[in-house]
């Protein structure tokens, strides 16, 4: 069976609030707070990028997994920010860990949910034998119009998960797997393009929940387990509202959504949330705890995960950077002017 | 920083990770990588280190007139930093809520340096955030 074996993630320094984008459009600070349950977000600093994050990730994954990262068979980075269009993330990120060239490695895209797929390919790899261990990354500097809701919300950040097949080297096993994937055309961004175009409300029940409820409910169906079961839940959080509604309706409480919920203090990590909420969540279970983990990617699909912590969670957790420490400390606030410029919306 | 893609890539080593030499028959570190030891001579005998990434900061300034390449990144920090393991190396220092000082403790951090024109390369490097 596929096992964690160790995860690291990483999330910009710098924050900005939503009373101050709020200010800049003249919109209800209260009611976006509110309606997307959301707080403030992540920015990238000017030299960061999906690259660099995936970087700090991966070599905190690494230390936390204590394996050499010459023993890494497969590098994928899942993001919609590659920083080149043509020139792979996953090389820039086997280079700075150190991993040799004994690897496969590719750059996987599929909106939000590309960490989670990379997730998958490594579980069939793993299992199969074919790498001792493999890395996936979901890692991204996300784009909002300026002025659209996105703005609110896309914000900068990204895990990665080391997996492999020995059980003894385990921090949790990865008991099953689902995906529900359909051709929805609620979110994109055409190649050249610097922002990407949603449907505005169509992202909802088309999209959104119903790839993640379906997902889910496979999963459900395929394992035998039932919402009770799971002591934590992590979905994909677009915004810090949608997972909440998706859980109520699959009979999960707010209380097993809690530890995994990120959006509303960094935002939405695109391809790094669902994997950082499985971070969050990681760092606090015990031998024992199930999983609940369905990822969504727009245009459209979903993974489902069931995951069930192992014995050796404990002796490892001494050694790993806890995603609430990496968020919390060292935060720098910034007003609207600071972030244009961060993000090369203004320039000299 | 050059701007070719074999020079970039014969460094990446010594840019992503702090890769110099070690001198097996003195023990003699450096960073950057020599080849020959100044200790040594004939008898050098170099393998590479990779040092861990942490040290202090032994003398810093602020560049407020940057080169062109770094002009959308002024003001910025740039620090000697005595690494742990004893050899000294400049570094770009990162944000922080942090004040920077003489002995402050830094680590490594992974950074874009430099980007190339709207169709060039991307170029890499570590940096130092205050610890």
């Amino acid at each position: 069976m596929a096992e964690i074996i160790g995860y690291g993630v990483h999330v910009p320094h710098y924050r900005i609030k939503v009373e101050e984008i709020a200010r800049v459009w003249s919109e209800s600070a209260e009611g976006i707070k509110k309606g997307l349950n959301i707080r403030e977000k992540s920015v990238p600093s000017h030299d960061e990028d999906a690259a660099t994050i995936a970087v700090e990730a991966a070599r905190r994954a690494v230390r936390h997994s204590g394996i050499d990262p010459k023993e890494i068979g497969a590098i994928y980075v899942g993001s919609e920010s590659h920083p080149y269009a043509v020139k792979p993330t996953a090389t820039i990120v086997s280079q700075a860990i150190s991993a040799g060239h004994k690897l496969t490695a590719a750059d996987l895209e599929f909106a939000c949910k590309a960490g989670t797929a990379g997730m998958q390919m490594l579980m069939g790899m793993a299992d199969s034998k074919m790498i001792k261990y493999g890395m996936t990354i979901g890692s991204d500097t996300s784009q909002g119009r300026p002025g659209d809701a996105l703005e609110y919300t896309a914000s900068a950040g990204g895990a990665a998960f080391i997996i492999g097949n020995d059980r003894k080297e385990s921090i949790a096993t990865i008991l099953d797997t689902v995906s529900f994937t359909s051709d929805t055309p609620d979110f994109w961004r055409r190649e050249g393009a610097d922002f990407p175009s949603h449907g505005g409300r169509f992202t909802g029940e088309p999209a959104y929940f119903r790839h993640v409820i379906s997902a889910t409910k496979m999963l459900f169906e395929k394992t035998g387990l039932a919402p009770k079961d799971f002591k934590y839940a992590v979905f994909h959080q677009p915004n810090g509202k949608f997972p909440l509604v998706a859980a109520k309706q699959l009979g999960l409480s707010d209380e097993q959504m809690r530890d995994g919920l990120l959006t509303p203090i960094i935002g939405n990590t695109y391809s790094g949330a669902s994997l950082l909420g499985l971070a969050a969540v990681l760092d606090k279970a015990v031998p024992g705890d199930k999983i609940l983990v369905t990822s969504f990617g727009s245009g459209a699909g979903s993974d489902s995960f069931a995951i069930e912590a192992t014995d050796g969670i404990e002796a490892k957790r001494a050694r790993s950077d806890k995603v609430l420490d990496i968020v919390d400390n060292g935060k720098i606030y910034i007003d609207y002017a600071m972030y244009l410029k961060n993000r090369k919306g203004i320039r000299k | 920083m050059e701007r070719s893609s074999a020079s970039m890539w014969r460094k990446l080593n010594s840019r992503y990770n702090l890769v110099g030499t070690e001198c097996e028959n003195c023990k003699t570190l450096y960073f950057p990588s020599r080849i020959v030891c100044k200790n040594c001579g004939r008898q050098t005998k170099m393998r590479d280190k990779t040092f861990k990434g942490t040290g202090e900061v032994y003398s810093f300034t602020k560049i407020h007139v940057p080169a062109e390449a770094f002009r959308e990144d002024a003001p910025y920090t740039v620090a000697v930093i005595r690494l742990d393991e004893g050899p000294m190396v400049e570094g770009h220092i990162v944000e922080s809520d942090k004040e920077v000082k003489i002995g402050t403790k830094v680590r490594q951090v992974f950074r874009k340096m430099l980007v190339e024109e709207e169709e060039g390369l991307i170029h890499y490097h570590f940096k130092f955030e205050p610890a």
